[in-house]
């Protein structure tokens, strides 16, 4: 684990357990953005981050507790048809069917690791390691709202239509970002997808 | 309430931003010269969180419905009321049916109209910030437009005149979480070109063109989060400077963040000017 310079307001945490770093500076007064292998962490102002950076250091000096296991208070449950247009794509890069990738993507309840790309949108990952596929070659231009994709060991949802390289294995009708709603995410970094399969 | 009659290029409303939502991907956004707004702000006894017109290479012209204290700051433009050219960074007075107007600025880019009261559009997650990258807050600012402008509360004292930003084009430069990904960091300090392709998410640098160490070469970076003044390397190997509407991860090493006072800096910045960076901290 290493504490990177981040400018006068932040502090970038590298590490291999994120989800434990995240628990345990859950608690302190400032800004947790937490991402694949890094948190941010961004203090009010720069003159809070000299107390900020020596408070992360103390936090992080002790044993990290293990990465929390999955809680059916924050679960949220997304249905979605796998009609994807890569489906047999991915079927073909994993060597499962097309029944086994569907069955594999819902088997077991992703995490939510972080935001980013969009407003809503939510890296999940914790998914089945056979579900592992590289972006596509060709990036669509547009893919549409609710399009259930995966990409490396990622799984995730485009929030509103937007261009997009990961590999589409359906799609929900899930709101993963409505300003109505507070807060207007439906998915939180912390917190658990189950995918469900829709007929 | 004010009138939009010419919006001129880019007209914003911009407050102090919407901090806090990176973690679900929303950008700081809010003016990009904090210091000219914040500056703004006082000269008309608003607070951060009243907002004001962020505009872009000037050209902005509106009329006053009713009787309104405003005060211009950032970016100096000849500015004219009723055709009477006006002072810059001191309160203004405008009665009913005057009409305000914003000339080119003479230099920097972003200037600032603020209003007694903040201009009162709705508030989204707690700001009335135009973001230009994820389309949260108003739209930008149309002729015909009609912008209430909120209630006074502060009783109006003469605050001391601002002071036009220097013209200084030095952007100074902290060591970022990758500054180890450069070949030679001291390649980033010197003088660049700023490209017509930037705006408040990121403004990009031509010059030359700027390697990665061989330790790192054809590395592949997870996402990581990105700050405002993160000064990112993509592979075209010409830097990327991040406004205020940033995205809030990205996955280009990011090899120094600019000093606060520079990130304000950078909104000052036109294309095709000359910017020097400097690097003010050990790496």
């Amino acid at each position: 684990m290493r504490l990177l310079p981040c400018g006068e307001t932040a502090v970038l945490v590298e590490t291999d357990a994120v989800p434990s770093v995240v628990a345990v500076l859950a608690g302190l007064d400032a800004e947790l953005v937490p991402a694949a292998r890094t948190v941010l962490v961004r203090a009010a102002s720069p003159a809070d981050l000299p107390a900020v950076r020596a408070r992360v250091a103390e936090l992080l000096a002790g044993p990290l507790p293990p990465a929390p296991v999955a809680d059916p208070a924050q679960t949220v449950v997304i249905g979605v048809r796998y009609d994807g247009e890569d489906l047999a794509e991915v079927a073909a890069l994993t060597g499962l069917t097309a029944a086994e990738v569907v069955a594999a993507h819902t088997g077991r309840p992703w995490r939510v690791a972080f935001g980013g790309f969009a407003p809503g949108f939510a890296y999940l990952d914790g998914g089945d390691p056979r579900l592992v596929v590289p972006r596509r070659a060709d990036p669509r231009t547009v893919v549409p709202a609710g399009a259930v994709g995966l990409a490396g060991s990622w799984s995730g949802i485009y929030p509103r239509p937007s261009p997009g390289g990961w590999q589409l294995i359906g799609r929900t009708d899930a709101v993963l970002w409505d300003l109505g709603r507070t807060p207007p995410a439906l998915l939180r970094p912390g917190w658990w997808v189950q995918f469900e399969e829709l007929p | 309430m004010i009138e939009v009659l010419k919006p001129g290029p880019l007209a914003l409303v911009e407050d102090a931003g919407r901090p806090g939502l990176a973690a679900v991907g929303v950008s700081p956004s809010g003016a990009f010269d904090r210091a000219a707004f914040a500056d703004g702000a006082r000269l008309v006894g608003n607070t951060a969180g009243h907002a004001a017109i962020e505009v872009t290479l000037g050209g902005l012209v509106v009329r006053s419905a009713a009787h309104h204290r405003v005060a211009l700051t950032g970016a100096v433009c000849a500015a004219t009321v009723n055709g009477l050219p006006v002072p810059w960074g001191e309160p203004v007075q405008l009665r009913p049916a005057d009409v305000l107007a914003l000339g080119l600025p003479t230099l920097g880019l972003r200037s600032y109209l603020s209003v007694a009261g903040g201009v009162d559009v709705p508030a989204v997650l707690g700001s009335r910030s135009t973001d230009l990258l994820s389309g949260i807050g108003p739209a930008r600012l149309a002729a015909g437009d009609f912008l209430p402008i909120g209630v006074v509360t502060v009783p109006e004292e003469t605050p001391e005149r601002h002071e036009a930003p220097s013209p200084s084009t030095v952007l100074d430069l902290l060591p970022g979480p990758r500054t180890d990904w450069l070949a030679d960091p001291d390649a980033l300090a010197g003088t660049w070109t700023v490209s017509p392709e930037s705006n408040r998410i990121g403004v990009r640098l031509t010059g030359p063109v700027l390697t990665r160490a061989a330790a790192f070469e054809g590395e592949e970076l997870p996402s990581e989060p990105i700050v405002r003044g993160a000064v990112q390397l993509p592979p075209s190997g010409r830097p990327v400077l991040f406004g205020p509407d940033h995205p809030t991860t990205g996955g280009y090493p990011v090899v120094a963040v600019l000093t606060e006072a520079a990130g304000d800096r950078l909104a000052q910045c036109r294309p095709g000017e000359r910017v020097r960076l400097a690097w003010v901290a050990p790496r």
